[in-house]
């Protein structure tokens, strides 16, 4: 079972009610995984389940179901939580009534994030719990015992899975799906609901109030766990999936090691004291910020760790690290880390777009007219591979193409600045940008790409498609009346894979001022093949090749260079734009 | 208890994740312990992806550098870029069959020659097994079976039966696939 599915088992046998989200890696499986259940279940299991536009919407429908009662998770990534820390922060203080869980997925090393923030840090800015698993198994019995503590202390419940959790597989041991008593209510209490300040001035004195007995409770859990060893001089704390390796490694060191392993925040002090007395020194390791580390040096005299150097700064562990880390700390000789020389380079294979991405036409047409002197300010999706055309100069968070192209177009500078962002990135948080260009005139195109799904994260719905996350019909959000909306008065839309006319679309808006909205809608060709869009293959006329490359410039993964001249091969999805990238007329429909 | 670290790769695209799958649910059936790890997300786009695939493994689901037991390569480039993971005692089982990345198109890079990918393996480890298993997986019926193909090529190694390896196929693969699937995997395992 995928981590992520052992996830949605624990909140389908917790009885959830409902479930809100936005896609993000490594999180995204889990509201799939509920949606796929709702989907093939019995009517009476059935609860309610959304995309939500993004993180705060998301939060802020599950708090709003939890404050009548309702069982509720949100979902998303760690730089979500950013988004949804508005809500997230003063939660803390209402608290909640029906069980909520919000989920947090963390990604160190950034496999598909950027950067690789810890949530735990949130955890505490909000002085709420946080659950770290240390597997796919214990994420499932976690999520059961959330709900308990959630509802008996009237907390929110952080739960923070990293990408080795919830995109690892393990056999994992399941339970029934047990139905509640469900009476849903909201009982108003101004003094609890509505935060005035006079109301969160008291709301404050509570939360803090149930901090030491919600520390005593979560001490008392199973996640937290010492175990001393006599004759041990070395005390190892690790938390998370790290202590997955930790645990391997201190099976095969052959020493005594005390252990302390930490699954549940904030940590008791009391596990640390104990620790720190039976043994001289003590060796923290965790992914991500030194979290539980800042904790012991307040009550171990001799802490090892990322502060120290012993452990690394950045990036995810691994088996092999945890295990040298212990080994180096406990005297032990370290286990050789294999290495593979080559005297040759090896080619690297980034990702790429794939063959027939309607993305790179339009990145390709945009260039085409742009330039290299303009200024490409991009967003957060597949399309930060236009990277790879040259087309992409910024991309720094959900939404910040729009923006961050307003700033640089009135900064002063003199090029042009043009933006590209995706359909559901728009609508997350890319509408307030459109807003704020129109109005404070800036002057830039904005290209919105919207191949009609969420791509990156796995094909989910958004409100432009008009369709559900049960694929059920939704009102479809029109991209043309919200553009317009806002303000903006220059509005076309091209299909991307008709090179010529979207040039002269591009072309347009370069030579006019003001904010230009540009959507190149095509499906994503995933998507498309999906539905069934068969496009015939591409092929070289050997002949007609004259080898100048300018299509392998365009840089389809279906195309190849052979003796010289381009080859394209099986993986060719037929969007025929480099039959008018050829100025040679060499490429052509197969078989045609 | 039998512990077997396998390593799966190639590129994105390949079916990498459902190979991993289905010897992970496979291992389930016969009541081993395991834990493997994914790529999902960006890299699948037709970047290197590696799934490692730990059987009688009770702990985290990274395989540790040199500790891989076999190393399942679904692309020849692929099998050096993660030959660190292979022990030296290992076994390589190498698909033959291209994929050009795009810094190789751009120019950049050359692509190594197959020999030499496959005589620098050789130096790695204590076996390596090449074919074009992509071939075998058009002549079961769909080029799409390779990661089935190869399944039933690292069959022999792995410490479960190859009948419980048969029903999780036909269990895991589109119900129209199922014939094609099931051939493949005894190409793979005759090849």
């Amino acid at each position: 079972m995928l981590g992520n599915d052992a996830i949605a088992r624990g909140l389908l046998e917790s009885d959830i009610d409902v479930a809100t989200g936005y896609p993000g890696t490594p999180s995204s499986e889990i509201l799939v995984s509920l949606a796929s259940h709702t989907l093939s279940g019995r009517k009476k299991d059935k609860f309610h389940i959304e995309w939500s536009v993004n993180e705060k919407v998301a939060l802020e429908v599950a708090i709003g179901a939890s404050w009548a009662g309702a069982r509720s998770v949100c979902t998303m990534k760690h730089v979500g939580l950013n988004v949804a820390a508005d809500p997230f922060m003063t939660l803390s203080h209402t608290g909640v009534n029906g069980g909520l869980i919000l989920i947090s997925a963390d990604d160190p090393s950034c496999h598909s994030s950027q950067n690789e923030q810890d949530s735990r840090v949130y955890a505490k800015f909000a002085k709420i719990p946080c659950l770290d698993p240390q597997s796919p198994q214990e994420a499932r019995d976690m999520i059961i015992y959330a709900y308990e503590f959630s509802e008996k202390f009237k907390t929110p419940v952080l739960f923070r899975p990293t990408t080795r959790i919830s995109h690892a597989k393990a056999d994992v041991a399941i339970g029934e799906i047990a139905p509640r008593e469900k009476h849903p209510e909201f009982a108003k209490d101004m003094e609890r609901f509505v935060v005035l300040p006079k109301h969160t001035r008291v709301l404050l004195k509570k939360l803090n109030a149930k901090q030491e007995a919600m520390v005593k409770a979560l001490g008392e859990a199973p996640w937290n766990r010492l175990e001393l060893k006599s004759g041990a001089r070395l005390g190892v704390i690790a938390s998370g999936v790290a202590s997955a390796y930790a645990e391997e490694a201190l099976e095969g060191l052959g020493r005594p090691v005390s252990y302390l392993k930490i699954g549940a925040y904030p940590v008791d002090p009391a596990l640390i004291k104990e620790l720190a007395r039976n043994v001289e020194q003590v060796l923290v390791i965790e992914e991500l910020t030194p979290f539980i580390e800042e904790q012991a040096r307040m009550y171990a005299p001799n802490v090892l760790g990322k502060m120290t150097g012993d452990v690394p700064q950045e990036g995810e562990f691994d088996t092999l690290l945890v295990a040298n880390i212990i080994r180096k700390a406990a005297g032990e000789p370290i286990l050789k880390n294999r290495e593979v020389r080559l005297d040759f380079e090896l080619p690297a294979r980034p990702p790429v777009m794939c063959s027939g991405c309607p993305h790179r036409a339009a990145f390709y047409a945009l260039k085409s007219v742009f330039k290299d002197e303009a200024i490409f300010a991009s967003d957060i999706g597949c399309y930060t591979l236009g990277t790879q055309l040259g087309a992409v100069d910024t991309c720094l968070c959900m939404g910040a193409s729009i923006t961050i192209a307003s700033g640089l177009s009135l900064s002063g500078i003199g090029n042009k600045v043009a933006c590209t962002i995706g359909d559901s990135t728009f609508i997350h948080t890319g509408i307030p940008g459109l807003i704020n260009a129109v109005y404070n005139r800036a002057n830039i195109t904005v290209v919105i790409l919207d191949n009609r799904t969420t791509a990156m994260t796995g094909h989910q719905q958004n409100p432009a498609m008009g369709a559900n996350i049960l694929d059920e019909p939704a009102s479809e959000l029109s991209l043309e009346a919200m553009v317009k909306a806002c303000g903006v008065e220059s509005l076309q839309v091209i299909d991307p894979l008709d090179l010529e006319t979207s040039k002269a679309a591009f072309k347009k808006a370069y030579d006019t001022d003001g904010v230009k909205v540009i959507i190149a809608r095509q499906p994503c060709v995933i998507t498309a093949k999906k539905m069934g869009i068969r496009r015939r293959p591409l092929e070289v006329i050997e002949d007609a090749c004259e080898g100048c490359k300018r299509c392998i410039k365009f840089g389809c993964p279906a195309m190849e260079v052979r003796n010289g001249k381009a080859f394209i091969g099986d993986s060719c999805a037929g969007c025929a734009v480099c039959t008018k990238i050829c100025q040679f007329g060499a490429i052509k429909a197969r078989g045609a | 208890m039998d512990r077997f670290d396998l390593l799966i790769v190639g590129v994105g695209g390949q079916g990498v994740i459902l190979a991993s799958d289905i010897i992970g649910r496979a291992a389930v059936v016969e009541g081993l312990p395991v834990r493997s790890a994914e790529t999902h997300g960006m890299a699948q786009r037709g970047g290197a992806v590696e799934n490692h695939v730990r059987i009688g493994c009770k702990y985290g689901s990274l395989i540790p550098a040199g500790g891989a037991d076999c190393l399942m390569s679904m692309e020849p480039l692929e099998s050096l870029r993660f030959a660190r993971y292979l022990g030296p005692k290992g076994i390589a089982v190498i698909n033959t069959e291209k994929i050009v990345p795009v810094t190789v198109n751009t120019g950049k890079v050359q692509y190594p020659e197959i020999e030499t990918i496959l005589e620098t393996m050789k130096g790695l480890c204590s076996e390596v097994k090449a074919e074009n298993y992509t071939g075998l997986a058009k002549k079961a019926g769909a080029v799409q079976a390779l990661n089935v193909v190869m399944i039933g090529a690292v069959a022999k190694y792995l410490p479960i039966r190859p009948e419980t390896l048969k029903d999780v196929i036909a269990r895991s693969v589109p119900p129209k696939t199922v014939a094609v699937n099931l051939k493949a995997f005894d190409l793979g395992v005759d090849a």
